[in-house]
């Protein structure tokens, strides 16, 4: 029996037998009904439609004032009836927006994989995770033919899709400087450049770029106003800020960055975050710089990899699992 | 998580009193009010931030577009009152070597 057909049946049955005793078990078919109608996308106004006509086979003697009186609620059910259609079609697409969304996240996921290097007497580990779908954070690992390894890490200002089309951007356009890639300060300033000319006005972007020399054991690095990193002193057991000074990318084309170099000695650490990690917040507050050392301390005697996943675990709770901001975290450590 | 945002405009001169956080929810809020007013030629736009207890590089970024509106038409733009977490996160950006943030007033002893 087709759908209609058999909804009328099963609606003259409810109607029928509530008018003869209203017992609460018929009320629960009509919750039962009202579902599955919502599900066929019956209209309000065609169960009142129906509801006429039955009541008007049922009772021929039915008074015309109640015959009237039907026309009158068809007709304001009928608004009703509109507004549902439109909420349906809006579900409608906001599920094929979802599913275009996590398309494009996974389009993004592919390309701007990057591949950690494996070298000798270097353990790198880095996690990111977007506070959305899409992630606004980057970071690129690229190992060339001179011993050095490129490592990039970056964040554009503002979060969701916007920001990760502007990441994507970005990728490409350091992949098309290879010539600069053992200077960080040139890299830098001819990024600005791109973002400066090719991206939105309102769209800014804080890079930090090392290079690793892993014969020399030597980082020079410049930064584009990316959030401090620190560096890990294994000998004296201490942490310090990199402080490299910098303006963001793309707001001034004529910006010029300082390059500066560290030696890394056995034991040493390089730490690279984005502003997801100093930024966390929990009810009490924000996570303080010490506060987050303490984190890394504790975790010092494990794998690079191990120490970023247990502090973007341990973080991630004291926020109750609610990620403000992308969160970004890289460890470089030279081994004894 | 909300905003509120006091005006007084006196021809060039444009006092703003921000109160709240601003972030990626309220930052559009701001934008809305402020851009407008930063490409009238010449302003001198003065924004209290004293009583902003959060902000996050959403609205860093309304900020640089207000200052980049602001220098193309020749006026002057000057942050006061950030707390000492505003202030790093302009000088992280590098962009207090830029623009004026909390200087002092003219003929204030400092």
């Amino acid at each position: 029996m087709p759908f209609r057909e058999a909804m009328e049946a099963k609606y003259r049955d409810i109607l029928a037998k509530y008018i003869e005793e209203q017992k609460e078990s018929t009320l629960y078919l009509a919750q039962k009904f009202s579902r599955k109608s919502i599900e066929n996308q019956v209209t309000p106004e065609e169960i009142i439609s129906l509801h006429k006509m039955i009541l008007q086979e049922m009772y021929p003697e039915m008074p015309t004032y109640v015959t009237h009186s039907f026309d009158l609620l068809l007709e304001i059910m009928l608004g009703y009836g509109f507004a549902y259609r439109e909420h349906q079609s809006l579900r409608h697409q906001q599920k094929e927006l979802r599913s275009e969304i996590e398309i494009a996240a996974n389009v993004q996921h592919t390309l701007l994989d990057t591949e950690i290097p494996v070298v000798e007497g270097l353990d790198i580990g880095a996690i990111s995770v977007p506070a959305r779908l899409m992630n606004g954070d980057y970071y690129n690992f690229v190992q060339d033919e001179n011993q050095c390894i490129s490592i990039a890490i970056a964040d554009v200002i503002g979060k969701g899709i916007p920001a990760a089309l502007c990441m994507s951007m970005i990728k490409y356009a350091m992949d098309s400087l290879p010539e600069h890639r053992n200077e960080p300060s040139i890299l830098l300033e001819n990024l600005n450049h791109i973002v400066e000319q090719n991206v939105d006005p309102s769209m800014f972007v804080t890079m930090f770029h090392g290079i690793y020399n892993y014969e020399q054991h030597l980082f020079s690095y410049a930064s584009a106003g990316h959030e401090p990193g620190f560096f890990y002193d294994g000998k004296k057991k201490e942490f310090t800020e990199i402080t490299a000074r910098g303006l963001m990318l793309g707001i001034d084309k004529k910006t010029k960055y300082t390059q500066y170099e560290k030696k890394i000695e056995p034991g040493d650490m390089i730490i690279l975050l984005s502003d997801g990690v100093t930024e966390c917040r929990t009810s009490e507050g924000f996570v303080e710089k010490d506060t987050l050392l303490t984190y890394i301390d504790k975790y010092l005697h494990l794998s690079a990899q191990e120490i970023v996943n247990r502090i973007y675990k341990d973080l991630e709770q004291i926020q109750n699992f609610q990620l403000r901001d992308d969160f970004t975290l890289i460890i470089l450590k030279r081994s004894v | 998580m909300n905003i509120k945002i006091d005006l007084f405009e006196n021809d060039r001169v444009i006092e703003v009193f921000v109160h709240g956080e601003i972030d990626a929810y309220t930052a559009p809020e701001l934008r809305d009010i402020l851009f407008p007013l930063s490409k009238k030629d010449e302003v001198q736009m003065v924004v209290d931030l004293t009583n902003v207890n959060y902000m996050d590089s959403t609205g860093l970024g309304v900020f640089v577009g207000i200052f980049k509106n602001i220098r193309a038409q020749s006026g002057e733009l000057r942050l006061m009152g950030l707390s000492d977490r505003l202030k790093r996160l302009f000088e992280i950006t590098g962009l207090a070597d830029i623009m004026d943030i909390n200087s002092p007033i003219e003929g204030e002893v400092e």
